[in-house]
């Protein structure tokens, strides 16, 4: 319980809040509150004649084929991404705890990625499995490979979501070694002599062990993959070819400002506000109260 | 049936440090070793290298014979008992008990009435499906002790097991502790800093400072006959009284001219001890014969109820003498400190015991 503060002045706490207060009013409400208003308009391109068609936006948006093929790239995207990204860094976090000699040094190694700018990291990636110059795409091809990621839905898919989760890796990284840090020695030796082995003792301690670190990197890992896969999408595949990469977000910003259809784009603002909503309210009943052992 | 026996046993670290310089100890079948000693002297180094969890820079360690320096912790079939329990937080009592025996492949109806009746022993069957964080220290202690024995190991290893319970509790399990080692005769190396602990559970008991061993034996010889004068002043509380001595004009005397007639002749002594119980005190002028008499100071005098300790200045050292009962003496009295001349330790310049 933090005590209540009392002030004598009833104008003061109000002009302390305000800065805050009006920040969040002029970025956050009055912009979603904008998005909630435009996604119940109908508007020609030039922006001439404006319509009030209530819900028909949402009715239009739920019902269109490719927004049901939106939400499943976007599914299989942030899925592949949080899997691909959580897997690689707990690998490359356990195999940073055995090394013995510069320790310190390969940890910030594997921990610059994360200052790469999405559409610098998109780039490079973009460049090493281009099918014409592409260094990597050109090893593919001489293992037999047919890689062509312009083409082939599932070949971009493979690129985005590797570039997507090389950047987060990083992160990843840094929040296993704190969380394999606090699994206690003892505990490790302990297992030792009760004759488990090194693989055993991984998945039977330390995995368990880490499980309030891997649920709260799950949550972040989707929610940066829903959300901020923007700039890599975008420089990558541009949500190509055909469709196929084309997550929510990246057709909220294509039927908006692409294709200036402001109604359908800002009716998908409104149901990605949603899943938003839900998804912090898991995140706040289940990660604040973590799983804590002691 | 299980031997522990190290050979010139040394540890060094990357550092240059050399915490273990070369140890020696055997420890026949069923009997418990204790390590006791000062922080920082080794004594956990040495059980963490018969773990297998700490390597061996040379010497070697055997069980049963059979050198293991080269062989993993998993191995070893030892169990070890850790400072802090080292429970694993996220398994049922239950399961802490049952994973090493999961872990050698013990049929499942086996791992079940094995941990059944070690609960029992431990008292522990009512907590079976609790996990860790809600049992009491003492609760926690037995189950990890429960571990250690359900696997019936060759060799147990206490790592100052009961240095994380109150003084009440750490009594009583030193003697469950001295009574399940007897009852299951499993060979046990334990290490502690507290001397009590070191005394009343050691079948063995092994002194050591500075990496080093400074005594071994068995308790009651370490207690009467002390090698050094480290030995004399850590095992005993309060500890043994060392008075330094100088050459007098008659023979050695102490640091303020009073001359002292037994010290051995065939040795020069440097430091004269007695222990707190093998004085006694009294108002009487005149000197027993075949005795140390000291005249002293009472400084203070602490009543623990069975008996008293008298903190008195003499010869310019401080010492403590016990005596039973109340203490007539109080803060101010002059008095004479007796020491019988059979109950006096000498020790050399090096600290060493002469005579």
């Amino acid at each position: 319980m933090t005590p209540r503060v009392v002030f004598p002045n009833k104008v003061l706490p109000y002009l302390l809040v305000a800065p805050q207060l009006a920040i969040t009013l002029v970025f956050f409400y009055w912009p979603a509150g904008q998005a909630f208003y435009q996604s119940m308009l109908r508007q020609d391109p030039f922006g001439l004649r404006t319509k009030f068609v209530w819900f028909a936006n949402f009715r239009k948006v739920l019902a269109d084929p490719a927004y049901l093929n939106s939400i499943k790239v976007t599914v299989v995207f942030s899925l592949a991404t949080a899997i691909v990204a959580m897997c690689v860094a707990l690998l490359l976090a356990v195999m940073a705890e055995k090394v013995v000699r510069g320790k310190g040094l390969y940890r910030t190694l594997l921990i610059w990625p994360y200052a790469v700018a999405p559409a610098i990291a998109g780039m490079l990636w973009l460049f090493l499995f281009n099918p014409s110059i592409g260094s990597l795409a050109y090893m593919l091809r001489s293992f037999g490979i047919a890689w062509d990621p312009l083409l082939n839905g599932t070949h971009a898919m493979i690129l985005l979501v590797s570039a997507a989760a090389w950047k987060q890796i990083s992160y990843n990284f840094l929040f296993f070694v704190a969380g394999l840090q606090a699994v206690p020695k003892a505990l490790i030796e302990a297992a030792a002599m009760d004759g488990a082995g090194e693989t055993k003792r991984f998945w039977t301690i330390v995995f368990p062990l880490l499980a309030p670190t891997t649920f709260f990197l799950l949550v972040v890992n989707t929610v940066y993959a829903l959300f901020d896969t923007f700039g890599i999408v975008h420089a990558v595949t541009g949500g190509g070819p055909g469709k196929t990469t084309e997550t929510l977000v990246y057709k909220v910003y294509n039927d908006g400002f692409v294709n200036l259809i402001l109604g359908d784009s800002a009716a998908q603002s409104v149901i990605l506000m949603v899943i938003v909503i839900s998804l912090t309210a898991i995140q706040f009943r289940y990660v604040e109260r973590k799983v804590h052992y002691g | 049936m299980a031997t522990v026996d190290l050979k010139d046993v040394k540890k060094v670290y990357p550092s240059g440090f050399e915490a273990v310089k070369g140890v020696s100890i055997a420890v026949p079948d069923k009997e418990l070793c204790v390590l006791v000693g000062p922080s920082g002297c080794g004594k956990s180094t040495l059980l963490r290298m018969i773990a297998g969890l700490e390597t061996i820079s040379s010497g070697t360690v055997a069980i049963d014979g059979k050198i293991v320096n080269l062989i993993g912790p998993t191995e070893r079939d030892i169990a070890m008992v850790f400072q802090n329990y080292a429970l694993y937080p996220h398994m049922k009592v239950y399961d802490n008990m049952a994973y090493g025996l999961r872990n050698r492949g013990t049929p499942k109806d086996e791992i079940d009435s094995r941990v059944r009746a070690t609960a029992k022993i431990l008292e522990l069957s009512a907590l079976l499906d609790r996990r860790p964080r809600e049992l009491s220290g003492g609760q926690r202690q037995r189950v990890a002790m429960g571990r250690a024995i359900v696997r019936n190991p060759r060799v147990f290893l206490f790592d100052e097991p009961l240095s994380n319970l109150d003084a009440k509790l750490r009594g009583q399990m030193r003697v469950e502790i001295k009574n399940l080692q007897r009852s299951l005769g499993v060979t046990s190396v334990y290490v502690t800093h507290d001397q009590l602990e070191a005394m009343t559970l050691a079948d063995i008991l092994v002194v050591m400072n500075a990496g080093l061993v400074e005594q071994m034996g068995a308790p009651l010889d370490v207690y009467e006959r002390p090698a050094s004068t480290f030995v004399a002043s850590f095992i005993g509380a309060p500890p043994m009284n060392l008075l330094a001595l100088t050459e007098g004009a008659s023979g050695a005397a102490l640091a303020d001219g009073t001359a002292i007639a037994f010290a051995p002749r065939e040795a020069r002594a440097a430091t004269l001890g007695f222990r707190p119980e093998d004085a006694d005190v009294t108002f009487n002028a005149e000197a027993p014969s075949g005795a140390l008499v000291l005249p002293a100071l009472v400084e203070a005098v602490e009543p623990v109820g069975a008996e008293s300790f008298l903190h008195c200045a003499a010869g310019g050292n401080r010492i403590v003498v016990r005596v039973a009962g109340r203490a007539t003496a109080t803060v101010g009295n002059q008095l004479r400190v007796v020491a019988k001349a059979e109950k006096l330790h000498w020790f050399d310049q090096a600290g060493k015991r002469v005579g």
